[in-house]
């Protein structure tokens, strides 16, 4: 089959390699319909992830059809259309039980190596290098599913990819970073970045009972599709974003903050130069500036609510500002099995029509272009769609 | 008096003895002379007795453990009682022992770890005490074969041909709280091991607490050991009782191995893990 294959720092390339096989009675092989690039694997491929090894296949968005069950396997049937969650849950573990299932304790393979780097390990990610299990990924015609009756969420029929697919991370992931808001009657929410992630975010926010919602970013159609979702924008290249949110919010300050950016900040101020020196030189691993602006613009007793994905060490991390004004934190891969019913529902209610983030959509041959132009945020990508089992020429949205 | 020093009894745990345990107990109570006692109990009070020590003070470190092993006051006891025991009665352990308590302490490496499962202690119990299925999440045996209620004939995984081959056999049974073991002299290598399984807090499961003694050997059996445990053999038990949660809860162990990959090239092919 073809498959997008990690070959080093700004290096995929779509090469051919075996199909998967069960390994395990709970597997369930699927025939991918509908992947997607996530800004999650930017960071593999600007090489911030560290035990990635040349050949890994990509991709943790996906979404197909079953063709092949394991022995074990009783709920899902060859046929069957499913969304599978990128957090990998074995559904028995303490935290699989309480609802916390992107820290399943029983599905990384590689726990050793999360272990020696956080301690304790948690769950394994399709795709996304070898500490987080070692995976291979759905960027490909094929994928094996480990646990498949219990991640993995049957689509109707009558609901289109394109609506289903954002199911498996970036919609809940936007929808988690509100609900850990605790949003109430009043609340302004500030998001940075206005990324997919950011998107939802904005969104489920609203969703959830949000007042407004304020978003900065500093690429023009990304804010414009923003506003779309009734944000009020900030272009962070043009303004200053505290006095900005001050002013915006009766110089209250917003109640809750969203870091929908991750390590791959940019900015800039001062610390936003150095954070890049540092991380460029090895001396730092991620770059702070987006949730280092975030804590400070944060009113007293407000949340800081944290999608984006941090991995090693910040530096200057001002932690004064938090414990002075009170702050809570929430954070974390999402647990999207959690919120698969509910969001579906909202789908099928006609609430939100997740499809409206994809700009691009591709044939799996031009992988490796779609990286470059979605990295570069070239050509208005916001989203790119692949389509492993179709033959149809590359369509742009 | 006797009876203190060579059955230890070190806590509560062991006062209720599997019907395995039972000639030691009636010994007990007759009180014969040293020389009838068999190694078994003093295995029970000596290893099983510095098991508890260790888990209650959760050592980590080999180094450390030893210490602990060496210095608990009830474990030392049960270890040095029976040394000078056995030299004031001149028992030769060569002809016929294999390695003693004291030896585990003086020579062994000594590894504890503890993890929680959610399930039943009897479930757990139920499960390991069929040693059958430890290959199945040791992974450096390949095969543990029954011979009786409690004897049992082990095989390690070893490097190019080679074999490394003992008998164990239960040294202490009590049913859905602990087991211990020992390997049987002559062993190529001598090594011990208890579990035990004790109810968590409320809606925590059970927390499994193993620890394995082994010394190594000298020779051909010394470098197959070696290779197996590697350099941290407080990993690899981490990684054996990783492996027993996850075939009890969930009835498989996570794997990528065999799934299809890219080009590795040079480096990638020497440093994946799959
Ligand atoms: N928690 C999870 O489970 C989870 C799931 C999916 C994605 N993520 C993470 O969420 C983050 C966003 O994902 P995405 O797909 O939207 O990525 P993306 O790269 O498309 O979007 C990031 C956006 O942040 C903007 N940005 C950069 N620096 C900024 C700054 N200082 N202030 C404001 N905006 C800034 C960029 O211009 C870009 O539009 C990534 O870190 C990703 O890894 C987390
Ligand atoms: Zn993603
Ligand atoms: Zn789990």
């Amino acid at each position: 089959m073809k498959a997008v294959c990690w070959n080093g720092k700004k290096d995929v390339r779509v090469e051919n390699v075996p199909d998967p096989k069960l390994l395990n009675p709970t597997d369930a092989i699927v025939k991918i319909t509908t992947t997607c690039i996530c800004g999650s694997d930017l960071h593999l491929y600007d090489g911030y992830v560290p035990t990635m090894q040349p050949g890994d296949i990509l991709g943790h968005e996906f979404m197909g059809e079953v063709v092949e069950t394991g022995k074990e396997v009783k709920k899902l049937k060859v046929g069957d259309r499913i969304v599978v969650p990128f957090t990998i849950c074995c559904g028995n573990c303490f935290y699989c039980k309480n609802q916390l299932w992107s820290l399943c304790s029983n599905s990384n393979p590689n726990a050793w190596m999360l272990e020696k780097a956080y301690g304790y390990t948690s769950a394994g990610l399709f795709g996304y290098s070898h500490m987080f299990g070692g995976y291979a990924g759905g960027q490909a015609e094929y994928a094996r599913v480990p646990f498949a009756d219990v991640g993995p969420m049957k689509i109707p029929d009558g609901l289109p990819d394109e609506k289903a697919v954002f199911l498996t991370d970036i919609f809940p992931t936007g929808y988690m970073a509100a609900d850990n808001c605790n949003i109430k009657e009043g609340d302004i929410v500030a998001v940075w970045g206005c990324g997919p992630v950011g998107q939802f975010a904005i969104r489920s926010a609203y969703l959830l009972g949000a007042h407004q919602v304020i978003a900065i970013d500093h690429v023009p159609e990304r804010l414009r599709m923003a506003e779309e979702g009734k944000a009020i924008t900030i272009n962070m290249d043009d303004e200053m974003i505290f006095e900005k949110l001050r002013e915006l919010t009766g110089g209250r300050g917003p109640d809750a903050v969203i870091d929908c950016v991750g390590l791959e900040a940019q900015g800039h101020t001062l610390d936003a130069w150095y954070d890049q020196v540092k991380a460029a030189t090895y001396m730092a691993t991620d770059r702070a500036h987006a949730i280092r602006q975030a804590i400070n613009c944060c009113r007293p007793g407000g949340t800081v609510s944290i999608p984006g994905v941090y991995g090693g060490f910040l530096d200057k991390f001002p932690l004064g500002a938090a414990f002075g004004k009170g702050l809570t934190f929430r954070m974390g891969q999402t647990h999207v099995k959690k919120y698969l019913d509910d969001l579906l529902g909202k789908i099928q209610e006609g609430k939100i029509d997740p499809s409206f983030v994809i700009t691009h959509r591709a044939r799996i041959d031009d992988a490796r272009k779609m990286y470059e132009t979605f990295a570069a945020r070239a050509a208005g990508c916001i989203k790119v769609i692949l389509q492993p089992n179709e033959n149809g020429s590359v369509m742009h949205a | 008096m006797v009876s203190a020093t060579v059955y230890g009894q070190p806590t509560a745990d062991q006062k209720s003895t599997s019907s395995s345990d039972q000639p030691s107990q009636a010994r007990s109570s007759t009180r014969e002379p040293y020389i009838n006692v068999p190694s078994n109990e003093r295995w029970v009070s000596g290893l099983s007795g510095a098991a508890l020590v260790l888990a209650g003070l959760k050592m980590r470190s080999i180094p450390g453990a030893v210490l602990i092993l060496a210095g608990g006051a009830m474990t030392r006891r049960a270890w040095t009682g029976h040394c000078n025991v056995y030299g004031a009665l001149g028992i030769n352990r060569a002809q016929g022992e294999g390695a003693a308590p004291e030896d585990y302490s003086s020579k062994g490496i000594h590894v504890s770890q503890a993890i929680t499962i959610d399930k039943s202690p009897e479930e757990l119990y139920r499960y390991w005490r069929d040693f059958q299925n430890l290959p199945r999440f040791m992974f450096y045996l390949d095969d543990v074969q029954i011979l009786d209620d409690k004897r049992s004939h082990w095989k390690a995984k070893a490097p190019a041909g080679m074999s490394v081959e003992w008998d164990a056999e239960i040294i202490n049974d009590q049913p859905n709280e602990t087991i211990a073991w020992r390997s049987l002299y002559p062993a190529s290598v001598d090594s011990a091991g208890s579990v035990r399984f004790v109810a968590g807090p409320p809606g925590r499961g059970t927390e499994v607490r193993v620890t394995f003694d082994y010394i190594p050997p000298a020779g051909k059996a010394g470098w197959v050991i070696a290779k197996l445990f590697g350099k941290d053999p407080e990993m690899e038990v981490r990684e054996d009782l990783r492996r027993f949660k996850q075939i009890m809860e969930t009835g498989e162990i996570p794997t990528a191995q065999g799934q299809p990959h890219g080009r590795r090239g040079v480096i990638g092919s020497i440093m994946a893990s799959n």
